[in-house]
């Protein structure tokens, strides 16, 4: 009993119940079915590649949970959102598409620069961008929201400009793969796994986490104290482009084509709410990594859950509504406290019972 | 101080007017389209036939908004049309509803609308013509096709859909409904939308392919987006389609890049959806300039394709003439 309260008053137990829950729906349609209960669950290699439900969550959520990573300390530090992630994907599509297959092409099945070159200036395309809101939001305290609007809209259109507005194939393997698989595994899960490892080992080995948060419950005291707000402010907005730059990468490289209208479309809601659902608030100050990552994951979850289940499009978009609403109001103070009023009168029970 | 402020305001009103001027003197006829966005190669097609046909060397002016499949953005696009005066509108609706405030609005201030390439729900009186194809003719021609092909075998379908809501959808399901009420040997497993985009096309594949493996013989994309989507899930779990596979693979739109694919026995067969509409509006432009009767809808006619070695009545098969004889 006592380790199972243990367990239930972790910070990560409500995020990891959520998901558990999300992906339980799947076990019951599945019996309902007269499936194994478990299908959804099993992982089998298949035509040499990893193949399965569980796997396409992990390979279709890398974008969010990469967004996470950035949004997560964008939030912890300003107390407001970057909107602009969805269209910075964008942007690094169009711009790393239009260098390697030259400016004006629309289908190459050949680099026109090599394929580093047009990843590192997408890269760093990503980086400008987040330089530029991080600037705004830091130095000439404009509210993020505000400040990232500007990117927001303008992003897409750079991209289409820089595409002359054609949707630009680059038809080379070794850019395909980026999306595709290395050996048995999807890349995109890799990329996941690789980004969420620097960022926690940077978390855990350096004090840029403290930082964030101190300057995230009070910046002016955090000033004084002798931190350089504005600069803390500024390099999570940066780290926020990087992560927007390599979600782009990802998503680019999966349809091999700059298709600027599409990649990275109202990603950022996913990106803010993934950080929601993780029980993290969005009024900055203390955060946890672990739970926005979780929060992404489960985002997928549910789309993955709703296409097996065969909700027709029209209506996913209500029952995954409903689902979210859940999660946040289980996680939610109010409903926390109830929980655990309802914990104590059982306990209270108990006792007198036993007197 | 007002009255610097005022010269300044006068000032740029005259150069406004000079400018406006200027662009009114070389008599060019001014065209808005309002255009879906640039979501396919289909559109883009499209997009590139109006630059070139309403071009000055043909005596026009274009205003061409890209509307990046915003609803709101098309919606205030025509609205600017509208205050810019421009004499002809023309739009390629990406909701069929909610057009009646404006076109109102457009009517109110005298200038004749015409609906490219869409539908749209609202009265006939609200817009002056339409031009375009016939989403519902697509998917009757690719039943028939399918009917055809297989002579009476069963057929376990997988489809595809467009975004929800947009008329090119509800007319190739509809269309291919139709046709498949006829057969009761045809099941639909599942149909779900991939929103016209080769991501979308690619994730409800990969998940098509985890609920009915090894099930289903047919899969049906609504554009050649999804059909790609499809094509690299089908690849990544080992099924193999087309011509010399084990499912049929049928799509629309027949782009540049779809039909080249029916070429290599990829596609089966590819519907097209002429995206060469520009000369038929220029058309109606031309008699309404010149007060002449025009016809209130014009239907373009759509071909189809299919892959070398099927013959059908339904479709044409593909040789490397038609695909270098193609305009786009």
């Amino acid at each position: 009993m006592s380790s199972l309260k243990k367990i239930t008053q972790k910070r990560l137990f409500l995020p990891i119940f959520s998901m558990i829950l999300v992906m339980l729906i799947n076990v019951i349609y599945d019996m309902a079915c007269g499936n194994a209960p478990l299908t959804f669950f099993t992982v089998t290699i298949k035509n040499g590649v990893l193949y399965g439900r569980l796997i396409d969550i992990f390979n279709r959520g890398t974008e969010a949970a990469i967004l996470a990573i950035g949004m997560t300390l964008v939030v912890s530090s300003s107390a407001g959102t970057d909107i602009s992630v969805g269209s910075v994907m964008s942007l690094y599509g169009g711009m790393c598409c239009m260098l390697l297959a030259g400016y004006g092409n629309t289908n190459v099945s050949n680099y026109a620069v090599p394929l580093i070159i047009g990843i590192g200036a997408g890269l760093l395309t990503a980086c400008v961008c987040g330089l530029f809101n991080g600037f705004l939001v830091a130095y000439m305290n404009i509210q993020p929201m505000v400040a990232t609007l500007i990117l927001w809209s303008a992003g897409r259109a750079i991209g289409l400009l820089l595409c002359n507005s054609q949707i630009v194939y680059v038809r080379v393997p070794s850019f395909q793969k980026i999306g595709g698989y290395v050996g048995f595994i999807p890349t995109p899960i890799l990329i996941a796994a690789a980004c969420i490892l620097v960022a926690s080992l940077v978390l855990k080995f350096t004090a840029l986490g403290t930082y964030i948060q101190s300057v995230g419950i009070n910046k002016k005291a955090s000033r004084i104290a002798g931190f350089n707000s504005a600069k803390i402010i500024l390099l999570c907005y940066v780290i926020c482009g990087l992560c927007a730059g390599l979600a782009g990468m990802v998503a680019t490289s999966r349809i091999y084509s700059a298709d600027t209208n599409n990649i990275g479309l109202n990603m950022e809601l996913d990106a803010i709410l993934a950080v929601a659902l993780g029980g993290n608030s969005l009024g900055g100050g203390k955060f946890n990594l672990a739970g926005s990552l979780i929060g992404a994951y489960t985002i997928q979850a549910i789309d993955t859950t709703l296409l097996a289940l065969g909700v027709s499009t029209a209506q996913s978009p209500v029952f995954k509504a409903i689902v979210v609403i859940l999660i946040v109001v289980i996680q939610s103070e109010p409903a926390k406290d109830f929980f655990k009023k309802l914990g104590k009168k059982k306990e209270m029970a108990k006792g007198a019972a036993q007197a | 101080m007002n009255k610097k402020v005022l010269s300044v305001l006068s000032c740029t009103a005259i150069a406004a007017s000079m400018v406006a001027g200027v662009s009114a003197e070389g008599d060019l006829i001014t065209v808005g389209y309002a255009q879906v966005g640039h979501e396919s190669d289909w559109r883009t097609a499209n997009t590139q036939n109006y630059e070139n046909v309403f071009s000055e060397e043909n005596g026009y002016e274009l205003s061409l908004i890209d509307c990046d499949n915003d609803n709101a953005k098309q919606l205030e696009a025509v609205r600017n049309f509208i205050t810019q005066e421009l004499d002809y509108i023309v739009i390629a609706p990406i909701q069929s509803a909610g057009w009646d405030t404006v076109l109102q609005e457009a009517q109110d201030a005298g200038i004749p609308v015409i609906i490219a390439d869409r539908e749209i729900e609202a009265d006939a009186s609200m817009y002056d013509a339409w031009v375009g194809t016939a989403p519902y003719d697509e998917g009757v021609t690719a039943g028939n096709w399918l009917a055809e092909q297989l002579n009476g075998a069963e057929a376990k379908i997988l489809q595809i859909e467009g975004s929800v809501g947009a008329s090119a959808a509800i007319g190739r399901t509809d269309g291919f409904a139709e046709v498949m009420a006829e057969h009761p040997e045809w099941e639909m497993l599942d149909s779900q939308s991939g929103d016209f985009t080769q991501d979308g096309g690619q994730a409800v594949m990969e998940s098509f392919i985890k609920s009915y493996e090894g099930q289903f013989n047919v899969v049906v994309c609504q554009n050649d987006n999804e059909a790609y989507g499809a094509m690299d899930a089908m690849d990544a779990a080992g099924i193999t389609y087309g011509v010399d596979g084990d499912v049929i693979l049928i799509s629309y739109d027949a782009t540049h890049d779809g039909l080249q694919y029916t070429l290599d026995g990829k596609f089966n067969l590819d519907v097209e959806c002429n995206p060469i509409q520009a000369e038929t509006v220029k058309g109606v432009i031309e008699k309404m300039e010149a007060g002449e009767e025009f016809e209130a809808t014009t239907l373009i006619t759509d071909e189809a394709f299919c892959a070398p070695g099927i013959e059908s009545e339904y479709a044409t098969t593909m040789t490397e003439e038609i695909l270098a004889g193609r305009a786009y």
